[in-house]
């Protein structure tokens, strides 16, 4: 009985690790995430150029970013690219990620390959993509006889938008296939085995086991995209630097130039105080829709 | 037991993490005040410079001056990415450095309204020429002294396409239109421009160059010291329209919204002779000799910006970057400061700048010149600036960031055709409120 007991406690003891666990973690993010934030709520009431102290103006960037055309055209464009990147990016690294977790050597070698782009810094990926969209002497050059009269594809708004979701999906992929073909490894055989005796073909299997199984890990790399496309700007920045114009000028991006080109920290801080509720605000709104939270397994009854 | 236990155990951790936030925020804070008050104290100057060829130049005269015992100054090399990023992040901070190398403009008046920077001796004003200097005072008074050779824009031309076009190079916007149509008909693009976004302080160079001929160096001059209003002025309109006439008769090639700055962008399309032309600074010359040594050597013509019929500009005036300069903060030692600038027109400096191909501004240049790379460059150069009425700053750094940078957007959006010159200009008008 006594034996029982102390079982039981020791157990529990197991099972759920003190708080104080938590508080290393819980400091770290306290400093570096959290004071910050409350940073620049405070910022983003204040009027300051970064040399001398801020100083309070109220409501003033708020009224101001009200009525900024520049914020309902950026906030399309973040949309636009979201949704391109997603759509994008989704089937492809789930077709390859899938394809990638079969054992065959050739499928390694292949995608040791294909990840090398995540190797690279965005800085250099732009700067290289930039100089391959050369009108001149790059891609567009050799394709003339398919892009006819438009070779100049970062100065459209429709080619540079084009151009930042194949260079953003060029870069990402790979991450997201990794994601993928460990996930998809995981799927316990015997599913495929049972659905196999039943008679289900390649596309079924893949349709009613694979997709199910792997509905978690769409959700991950869903919010990995969504939460990244909100603040990735670097590619941005030195692919198109906004343009054509302020056209391809996403949110993460304006919030830059408005702090460090224009020095105007405090319209700035109300940008990223904008995007910070907009980024908790889409990562909840998917965790909710899909279920995420309830953390329910897929492999029950198993 | 098991319960007294984990209490102790949140408590210890408790203070540990304590102990590791004040240490960690710690490390962010301390140390910087005792640095820089015993920086001023002992007399020591830090001198902030740009990464650039020159740097050896500037080393050489630190060593020279902290031999001499009358001071003490460090140099620290900052790379050109973020240069103006961390000096500014430091100008508002306790990390202040003692004297920086700039841009002179419009970057230095926000230094100079939060009392940053010191007035410099106006006796060191009269080793420069006087058109270089401009830049470097704000309201009147001298905060930037020189420090690196003069960088004009002018027009570079590759001389074999010329040739081959039997044609001269453009003296009036008329020859310049003239040559649009000729080069248009061999199939070359008149004019290379980097039209990506990235570049489009290439596109500002027509812009700055048009208004000066057409209404002279006042009309900028104004705007600059606050009166925005004169952007109302039909000189700039007649600028907008002479910008969409020259892209809409192809002046610049169809594609030039994807073409890159410098080598594998325009300089390529110069050097290759697939552009006869490129508005570019004077710099345009070293990219081309990294490039190709031998077109930098032999096939590179280079020629005034064209005059204008018809403008009030006078055609001798230059615009571009009049030189770069050094200023001094109110943390540096101000005498110390003040001995080491006065090396920068001593001989031996002056010397060090023209082997590096540079075409410094001081008063004692002209007779180092025959030491210069290519002599003849250096000499064309000179002699622009040392002649030119008027040596406008480039508008972006004339104005600072703050109002060059929606500038830029709007030159670039006028060039893409995505606003018409009538929205430029109200566009540019409604810049600042």
């Amino acid at each position: 009985m006594v034996q029982n007991l102390r079982a039981r406690r020791a157990a529990s003891t197991l099972g759920r690790p003190g708080a104080a666990w938590a508080i290393p973690g819980l400091v770290f993010f306290v400093v570096f995430a959290v004071a910050p934030m409350v940073g620049i709520v405070y910022l983003s009431f204040t009027r300051w150029d970064g040399l001398v102290a801020p100083e309070f103006s109220g409501l003033e960037n708020w009224s101001r970013f009200l009525k900024d055309g520049e914020v309902l055209q950026s906030t399309i464009v973040t949309a636009v690219l979201l949704i391109g990147n997603i759509a994008v990016q989704l089937p492809i690294s789930l077709l390859l990620g899938v394809w990638a977790a079969g054992k065959q050597r050739n499928r390694a070698v292949l995608s040791a390959i294909f990840f090398v782009p995540l190797l690279l810094s965005t800085a250099a990926t732009a700067i290289m993509w930039r100089q391959l969209l050369d009108p001149n002497f790059g891609v567009p050059a050799q394709l003339a006889d398919i892009l006819g009269d438009n070779t100049d594809l970062l100065g459209s708004r429709s080619g540079a938008i084009a151009c930042l979701v194949a260079v953003t999906s060029w870069q990402f992929i790979p991450f997201h296939t990794l994601l993928y073909q460990g996930a998809a490894r995981t799927i316990p055989e015997t599913l495929y085995q049972a659905a196999s005796i039943d008679g289900a073909g390649r596309v079924r299997q893949f349709r009613h086991i694979t997709l199910p199984q792997l509905r978690n890990t769409i959700i991950t790399t869903t919010t990995f995209m969504v939460v990244g496309g909100l603040t990735a700007f670097d590619i941005v920045l030195l692919l198109t630097n906004g343009g054509p114009g302020t056209d391809t000028a996403i949110m993460p991006f304006k919030m830059y130039q408005t702090a460090f080109r224009i020095y105007d920290y405090g319209y700035a801080s109300a940008i990223a105080t904008f995007l910070l509720l907009l980024a908790t605000a889409a990562s909840l709104v998917l965790v909710k829709v899909s279920g995420y939270d309830k953390m329910t397994s897929t492999l029950e009854g198993l | 037991m098991t319960i007294s236990m984990s209490r102790q155990r949140v408590l210890t951790t408790l203070v540990v993490t304590a102990a590791l936030a004040v240490t960690v925020v710690g490390c962010g804070s301390g140390s910087s005040p005792a640095d820089s008050a015993a920086g001023s104290k002992q007399g020591e100057v830090k001198f902030w410079t740009l990464q650039d060829p020159t740097n050896t130049v500037q080393q050489t005269a630190v060593d020279a001056f902290n031999g001499t015992g009358t001071g003490k100054v460090t140099m620290s090399v900052i790379a050109t990415d973020g240069y103006k990023d961390k000096l500014r992040t430091a100008m508002g901070s306790s990390q202040m450095p003692g004297m920086f190398f700039n841009w002179g403009g419009g970057s230095l008046n926000d230094f100079v309204r939060a009392g940053k920077l010191v007035d410099l001796d106006p006796a060191l004003a009269s080793h420069f020429l006087p058109s270089a200097l401009a830049a470097g005072k704000v309201d009147g008074k001298l905060v930037g002294i020189p420090s690196r050779g003069t960088q004009p824009v002018f027009m570079f031309y590759n001389k074999k396409v010329f040739t081959d076009a039997g044609v001269q190079p453009p003296k009036t916007w008329s020859d310049l239109t003239n040559l649009v149509q000729v080069f248009k008909g061999k199939g070359i693009a008149p004019f290379a421009l980097a039209g990506n976004a990235t570049s489009s302080w290439t596109e500002l160079m027509w812009v700055e160059y048009l208004v000066d001929r057409l209404a002279g160096p006042e009309l900028f001059n104004k705007i600059q010291a606050g009166d925005w209003s004169q952007w109302k002025d039909p000189a700039v309109l007649k600028t907008a329209q002479m910008v969409k006439e020259l892209v809409d008769q192809g002046a610049f090639g169809k594609s030039f919204g994807s073409v890159n700055y410098g080598a594998g962008g325009t300089s390529t399309l110069l050097n290759k002779g697939k552009a006869a032309m490129v508005l570019m600074g004077s710099w345009e010359y070293a990219v081309q000799q990294g490039e190709n040594p031998t077109f930098a050597k032999d096939g590179l013509g280079y020629v005034p910006f064209p005059s204008v019929e018809g403008g009030k500009g006078d055609p001798g005036d230059v615009v571009g970057n009049p030189t770069n300069y050094l200023s001094v903060t109110t943390v540096a030692p101000l005498q110390t400061a003040t001995d080491f600038l006065k090396t920068t027109y001593s001989d031996s400096y002056v010397q060090g700048l023209v082997e590096k191909g540079e075409v410094p501004v001081t008063t004692n240049a002209r007779e180092m010149l025959s030491k210069a790379p290519d002599p003849a460059y250096a000499q064309f150069q000179f002699d622009l600036v040392q002649k030119a009425p008027s040596f406008t700053q480039s508008w972006d750094q004339a104005l600072g960031l703050t109002l060059g940078t929606p500038l830029l957007t709007e030159i670039q959006k006028l060039f893409n055709g995505q606003s018409t010159p009538e929205q430029f200009v109200s566009a540019v008008s409604e810049l600042k409120k």
